[in-house]
């Protein structure tokens, strides 16, 4: 057995200008394991797998993939993260200048040297996957709704069957149907592929149904971290705080109180 | 006092930037050397920038062509301006004026372009997700845009030296009344295999830093569309000075004074 987790992440610091953005956080996944990260807006969680996928370089600490530290973020390092990953971005940023088949076959056609045939076939049946019929395949990005082309850029992620996936907000902007599917789409493909994901959400009926584990992110840190059925009762004001959605607390009183020394 | 410091926060800043350029010229020539290749990409750009900037460096060439004839015409004392317009307007035009001035057209059209797709790409993370698709930005947008550029700037030079050649022909036939065939002979006899050669040996080098400049403030932009807009404006004025500075260093080589 495997002594060493997935993805081992010790004493990251990342700092942009004065605003220090993660300080000194530590979080280990296990190989096949789901777990969400939540935490409140502009905290850090896109940050956090940035500099995980060596998109962003952190200024301190390490990053352990399979054992192998890619802090250092060599050519070697980006290369092996890539291969080894999907991302779905906040954005979804997909090429507007292909279309939907396209960017879903991206990387089948380009790094993974399959025909144009071949990959398109794999893009519509991925396309499928995500509740889109193969007509979108031909349309571009720009004539998709919002949460099409959170869907789009899903089937991309997942297109070559990615070790670890990373999913950045993935039912933001979709219907409630819709949401749930998504996120039975995650759960299956961790479970079949025995993949590796990493989510970030806010929705919290989402993250109770993909999450294997939730950590919450705050100031810096990984907070409080535990099963799903537990957060309701996590003993943790902060984290108490954003499961029920409530203004006032411990989060909203800090926000506060740097509101008021800058001004 | 504070003007010393300024002016030498500058000229280092100046020194860091022109480094990077390089850094970033070097990176981007390098990669046409190590695969993966995408053709594809080469091919797209090439159509984009070579064929595409026919008409506009067309147009540039015929009517410089044109006047210039009428500036020799007007400016000669010599009695035999009919046997030597087509010398000098030819020799302006293959040396010197059909390079720069297709580079500089080419330096308005393709920079700026280069830079608002890249920045673009840039600033919704367009890029970040190409390298998570196991593909090299640099290799597959960088490397083919300047790979055509380099490529096209010469073949667009060549043919802006043939219309801009014609375009002189038309004044001294139909304008000035002069001879076709004392133009077409002259012009045959005095240019020659060297005066082209030196003009596309340039467009060469227009071509390299023209696409160097629109990909390297594309790809360093930051901030949104305002970051992309201001990325775009640096890349042309950059594009547009090293084409004419870099020509001054070049024909003060080739013409070995
Ligand atoms: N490229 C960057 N340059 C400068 N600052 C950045 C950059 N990326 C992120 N930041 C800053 O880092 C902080 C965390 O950003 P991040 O995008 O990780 O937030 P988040 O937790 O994902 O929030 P949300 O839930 O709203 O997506 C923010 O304050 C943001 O301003
Ligand atoms: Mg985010």
């Amino acid at each position: 057995m495997s002594t060493h987790p997935k993805i081992s992440i010790r004493d990251l610091h990342k700092t942009f200008g004065d605003n220090e953005v993660l300080r000194g956080l530590d979080l280990d996944v296990e190989e096949g394991q789901s777990l969400v990260v939540i935490g409140g807006s502009g905290t850090g969680k896109s940050v956090l797998i940035k500099c995980v996928l060596t998109l962003l370089k952190p200024d301190r600490g390490r990053i352990a993939v399979d054992g192998a530290n890619i802090a250092r973020q060599t050519d070697r390092d980006r290369r092996m993260m890539a291969e080894k990953s999907g991302m779905l971005f906040q954005s979804a940023a997909l090429f507007d200048s292909m279309k939907v088949w396209e960017n879903v076959a991206f990387r089948l056609i380009y790094a993974d040297k399959k025909t144009r045939q071949q990959a398109r076939e794999k893009a519509i049946d991925c396309l499928a996957q995500v509740g889109l019929a193969p007509e979108i395949g031909e349309l571009t990005p720009a004539e998709l709704s919002g949460g099409m082309q959170k869907r789009v850029g899903l089937a991309r992620a997942i297109a070559a069957d990615p070790e670890i996936l990373f999913f950045d907000e993935p039912t933001t902007g979709l219907d409630p149907i819709m949401a749930d599917v998504i996120n039975n789409l995650i759960v299956e493909r961790v479970k079949a592929l025995g993949a590796t994901a990493i989510s970030i959400t806010h929705d919290m009926a989402s993250a109770r149904k993909i999450a294997d584990e939730i950590a919450m992110l705050y100031q810096g840190r990984i907070i409080w971290r535990g099963r799903p059925d537990e957060i309701e009762n996590s003993g943790n004001p902060m984290v108490d705080q954003f499961v029920h959605g409530r203004a006032e607390g411990p989060i909203q009183m800090q926000v506060r109180r740097d509101f008021r020394t800058k001004s | 006092m504070n003007v010393f410091a300024s002016t030498g926060r500058l000229t280092i800043d100046s020194v860091r930037e022109i480094g990077r350029v390089a850094n970033f010229a070097f990176r981007g020539g390098f990669s046409w050397f190590l695969g993966p290749f995408y053709w594809r990409a080469v091919w797209s750009a090439l159509a984009r920038i070579g064929y595409a900037s026919l008409p506009v460096v067309g147009l540039t060439a015929i009517f410089t062509g044109g006047a210039l004839a009428l500036n020799i015409y007007e400016g000669s004392l010599l009695p035999n301006t009919e046997a030597f317009l087509p010398q000098i307007l030819g020799v302006s035009i293959v040396r010197e004026l059909g390079p720069v001035l297709a580079a500089l057209m080419v330096a308005g059209r393709c920079s700026s372009a280069m830079a608002a797709e890249i920045g673009t790409m840039r600033v919704t993370e367009q890029i970040d997700a190409l390298s998570t698709l196991s593909v090299d930005p640099f290799k597959y947008l960088i490397a083919p845009r300047i790979l055509a550029t380099t490529i096209a700037l010469p073949l667009l030079v060549l043919v802006a030296d043939i219309i801009g050649v014609y375009g002189g022909y038309l004044v001294s036939v139909y304008a000035l009344g002069f001879s076709p065939e004392i133009y077409v002979n002259n012009l045959i006899d005095f240019i020659s295999m060297e005066d082209v050669t030196s003009g596309l040996i340039k467009a060469t080098v227009f071509g390299f830093l023209i696409s160097v400049m629109g990909c390297y403030y594309g790809y360093t932009s930051r901030g949104g569309a305002g970051g992309v807009g201001a990325a775009t404006r640096t890349a042309v004025v950059a594009a547009a000075v090293s084409v004419l500075a870099s020509n001054y260093f070049m024909t003060s080589l080739l013409v070995d004074v």
